[in-house]
C-alpha cells in the first residue's frame, strides 16, 4: 500500500515536472483523453485502499453471510449443502398464532413475531425522536442567535460519547433500586418501588429516544437552516399567522432533513441490540437479541444469518415502501 | 407571544433530558453506598481508588487504548488518502463509492458484527484476538474520518494548490508544503474523532475480541455483579469525561482550522 501511494506519487511528479505550465493548461482545456485517464487513475489509485478496506470488511463479510444462510448447522460443524431450510424455517405458512390480536400465520411464529415487534418498537422510536428533536433543531435554527456553535456542540457531545453507557444510565434511573424509585421513596410518594419502569418494551423506548434524539436534530437543523428567510416574510405579509406559516411553509420544505433523520434512526434502531439486552427485560427483546443468540448460545449461524437477511430485506423494502409513498404524496401536493 | 418562551423552556428541558440521566452516572460515583439510590450520603474517593488495584480493568484499558490508537492513524490515513480522491481528482462511479463507505453508518452494528464473524471464523478460520477488534473498528472510523478531511479539503482555496504547482513545486512537495499544513486541524480531529469512536465502541467488539476484551466489553461484564455496581459507574465516569474532553477538544480545533484558512483565502 505505501509503496503504491510513492510510486503513484512519483509518476506523478515526473508528469508534473515534465510539463511547463503552460503545457499543463493546454493539456487541461484541450483535455486530451490520455490525460482524463490518468487522473481518474491516480483518483483511483488514491481511493484504493479504501476500496480494499470496504471490499475485505464489508462487501465479502456481507456475502458471506449469504452464503451461510444457505448452509446448515450440523453440530459444531456447518455443512456446506445449498438448502433454503432455514427461509423455510422462517417464513413456513402455519396455523395463525396471536400477537396483540394481529394473527401470524406461520408453522413457527417466534421469529415472525420478534421482527414485527423490533419494527413497531423502532416506529415508535422514529415518531417520539422525531417529535422531540424537532422543536430542538427548530429552536436552534431560528431562535439561537449567539453562540450558535456552542450549542451545537452542547447538542452533538452526547452522541460521541459511549452508545453503552448512555443506555446503561437508564438502568440507573429506572431500576428497582434506581434513582426514580429511590427519589419517589425518600419523598413519600410511593410505599415500595415502582416494579414496571424497567424490563419492558416502554424502557426501550424511551432509553431508545434519548440515545437517537441528538443524532436526529442535525439533518432536521440543516433543512431549517436552508430555507429562505423572505418566503416566511412573504408568507406574514400575505397574512398568515405563525402557525400558518409554519404548516405552509416551514414544515414542507423542512420534510426532506425531516424524513432523512427519521430514516437515519428508524434503520439502525429494527437491530439494536445494547438497549433490549439492558433494559428490555424478557419482554423487550428484540430481533438483534435473537440475531446474537443464534451465533452464540443456541449455535445455530445459518439460522441467525437467514434471520440477519431476512430483518435487513424487510427494512430495506419497508423504506423504499415509505420513500414511494412519501414521494406519491408530494407528487400531489404539487400538483394541486 | 406565548410562543417565544415556549421554545426556550423547551430546549432546557431537551438538555436535561439529554444529559441528566447521563450526569447521574458521576454523580452517584462519588457517592458512599452500593445502590444508585436518592438521598445522596457521604462524599467519597473509594470506588475510584479501588479501579486502580483492579487488573481486570487495567488490562482492558490498555487493550482500547492499543486498539484505539492504532485504529485511528490507519483510519485517518485512509480517509485522507479517500478524501483528496474525491476533492481533487474527477472519479466515475464517485456517487455509489461515498455510498458504499457510508453504508456501516446505517446497517446495525449486529449485522456488521455477525457478517465479520463469519468471514474471520468460518470462511478464513482466523483466532479472534484485538486485530479482529480493530479491523471492524477501522470499517466504522474510515466514513468519519473521510467526512471530516472532505470538508476540510473543501475549506480552502485550491488556487494555493495551483500557485504551488505553477512555481515549480512538485505533486509531492505541495501536498507536504501547502495541502498538508492546512488540512492538520482535519487530521488532528479526525485522529481523535476515531479515537473516540474506538475506545466508546461496544457491539463489534462484544463479537469480536475473544478473550482479550476493550473497556466497553469488560464493563459489560461487570453488569451481572450487583456488588461491583459503585465501581462500574466510576469507570464509567471516566470513559465519559475521557470522550467528552476528546470531542470538546476535536470540535475547537476543526473549527480553529476553518477560521485560520480564512485570511489566506482574503490575500490571494
Amino acid at each position: 500500500m505505501g509503496q503504491g501511494a510513492s510510486s503513484e506519487s512519483n509518476g506523478g511528479a515526473a508528469a508534473t515536472a515534465a510539463a511547463t505550465p503552460e503545457h499543463r493548461s493546454t493539456a487541461r482545456s484541450a483535455s486530451l483523453p490520455l490525460f482524463d485517464r490518468l487522473e481518474w487513475l491516480r483518483g483511483y489509485l488514491l481511493m484504493s485502499p479504501t476500496l480494499l478496506l470496504i471490499s475485505a470488511t464489508l462487501v465479502a463479510p456481507l456475502a458471506a453471510l449469504v452464503l451461510i444462510s444457505f448452509w446448515m448447522q450440523s453440530g459444531f460443524d456447518l455443512d456446506p449443502t445449498p438448502t433454503l431450510r432455514n427461509y423455510r424455517y422462517l417464513l413456513e405458512p402455519g396455523p395463525p398464532t396471536y400477537w396483540l390480536k394481529i394473527p401470524f400465520p406461520f408453522e413457527h411464529p417466534v421469529y415472525p413475531i420478534l421482527l414485527v415487534k423490533s419494527i413497531l418498537l423502532s416506529l415508535a422510536v422514529t415518531f417520539a425522536v422525531i417529535l422531540t428533536a424537532y422543536p430542538m433543531a427548530y429552536f436552534l435554527a431560528f431562535r439561537v442567535r449567539r453562540h450558535k456553535l456552542l450549542w451545537l456542540i452542547l447538542v452533538t457531545v452526547p452522541l460521541w460519547t459511549s452508545y453503552l453507557l448512555r443506555v446503561f444510565a437508564w438502568k440507573i434511573v429506572l431500576g428497582y433500586n434506581g434513582a426514580i424509585n429511590s427519589g419517589l421513596l425518600s419523598l413519600g410518594l410511593i410505599e415500595k418501588p415502582l416494579e414496571f419502569l424497567l424490563y419492558n418494551p416502554v424502557a426501550v423506548i424511551i432509553t431508545l429516544t434519548h440515545a437517537w434524539a441528538a443524532f436526529a436534530i442535525l439533518p432536521i437543523y440543516v433543512s431549517l437552516e436552508k430555507i429562505d428567510r423572505s418566503l416566511l416574510e412573504a408568507a406574514t405579509d400575505l397574512g398568515d399567522g405563525p402557525w400558518h406559516r409554519f404548516l405552509r411553509v416551514t414544515l414542507p420544505l423542512s420534510a426532506p432533513g425531516t424524513i432523512s433523520a427519521a430514516l437515519l434512526v428508524f434503520i439502525p434502531t429494527v437491530g439494536d441490540y445494547v438497549t433490549p439486552t439492558l433494559v428490555g427485560g424478557s419482554g423487550g427483546h428484540m430481533v438483534g437479541n435473537a440475531i446474537q443468540s443464534l451465533f452464540g448460545r443456541q449455535n445455530d449461524a445459518p439460522l441467525g444469518a437467514a434471520l440477519s437477511i431476512v430483518m435487513m430485506l424487510s427494512v430495506t423494502l419497508l423504506v423504499c415502501l415509505f420513500m414511494w409513498l412519501v414521494g406519491f404524496a408530494s407528487m400531489r401536493r404539487r400538483r394541486r | 407571544m406565548r410562543f417565544r418562551l415556549i421554545l426556550p423552556l423547551y430546549a432546557l428541558l431537551f438538555l436535561i433530558f439529554l444529559y441528566g440521566p447521563v450526569l447521574l452516572m458521576p454523580v452517584f460515583s462519588f457517592n458512599d453506598n452500593m445502590f444508585t439510590t436518592f438521598p445522596l450520603k457521604a462524599f467519597t474517593f473509594k470506588h475510584y481508588a479501588g479501579l486502580a488495584y483492579n487488573s481486570g480493568m487495567i488490562n482492558a484499558l490498555h487493550n482500547s487504548l492499543r486498539v484505539g490508537f492504532s485504529v485511528s492513524i490507519a483510519s485517518t490515513i485512509v480517509g485522507l488518502l479517500a478524501a483528496i480522491a474525491l476533492t481533487r481528482y474527477s472519479l466515475p462511479g464517485r456517487a455509489p463509492i461515498t455510498g458504499m463507505i457510508m453504508l456501516p453508518l446505517v446497517v446495525p452494528s449486529v449485522i456488521l458484527g455477525v457478517a465479520l464473524l463469519v468471514i474471520l471464523r468460518q470462511v478464513l478460520d482466523v483466532e479472534l484476538t484485538l486485530w479482529t477488534v480493530g479491523v471492524g473498528h477501522l470499517l466504522l472510523c474510515v466514513p468519519f474520518s473521510m467526512l471530516v478531511l472532505v470538508s476540510r479539503l473543501e475549506g480552502f482555496d485550491r488556487s494555493l494548490e495551483e500557485a504551488s504547482a505553477d512555481l515549480g513545486e512538485n505533486q509531492w512537495m505541495t501536498f507536504w508544503r501547502i495541502t498538508f499544513p492546512l488540512v492538520l486541524p482535519g487530521i488532528i480531529a479526525s485522529l481523535l474523532m476515531s479515537f473516540t469512536i474506538s475506545f466508546d465502541e461496544f457491539v463489534l467488539a462484544f463479537f469480536l475480541s475473544g478473550t482479550e476484551p476493550t473497556l466497553p466489553v469488560y464493563l459489560f461484564s461487570q453488569l451481572r455483579f450487583p456488588q461491583r455496581l459503585p465501581s462500574t459507574m466510576a469507570l464509567g465516569s471516566l470513559i465519559l469525561f475521557v470522550s467528552a474532553l476528546v470531542i470538546v477538544i476535536s470540535e475547537i480545533l476543526r473549527q480553529r482550522g476553518f477560521e485560520a484558512a480564512k485570511p489566506l483565502r482574503t490575500a490571494s
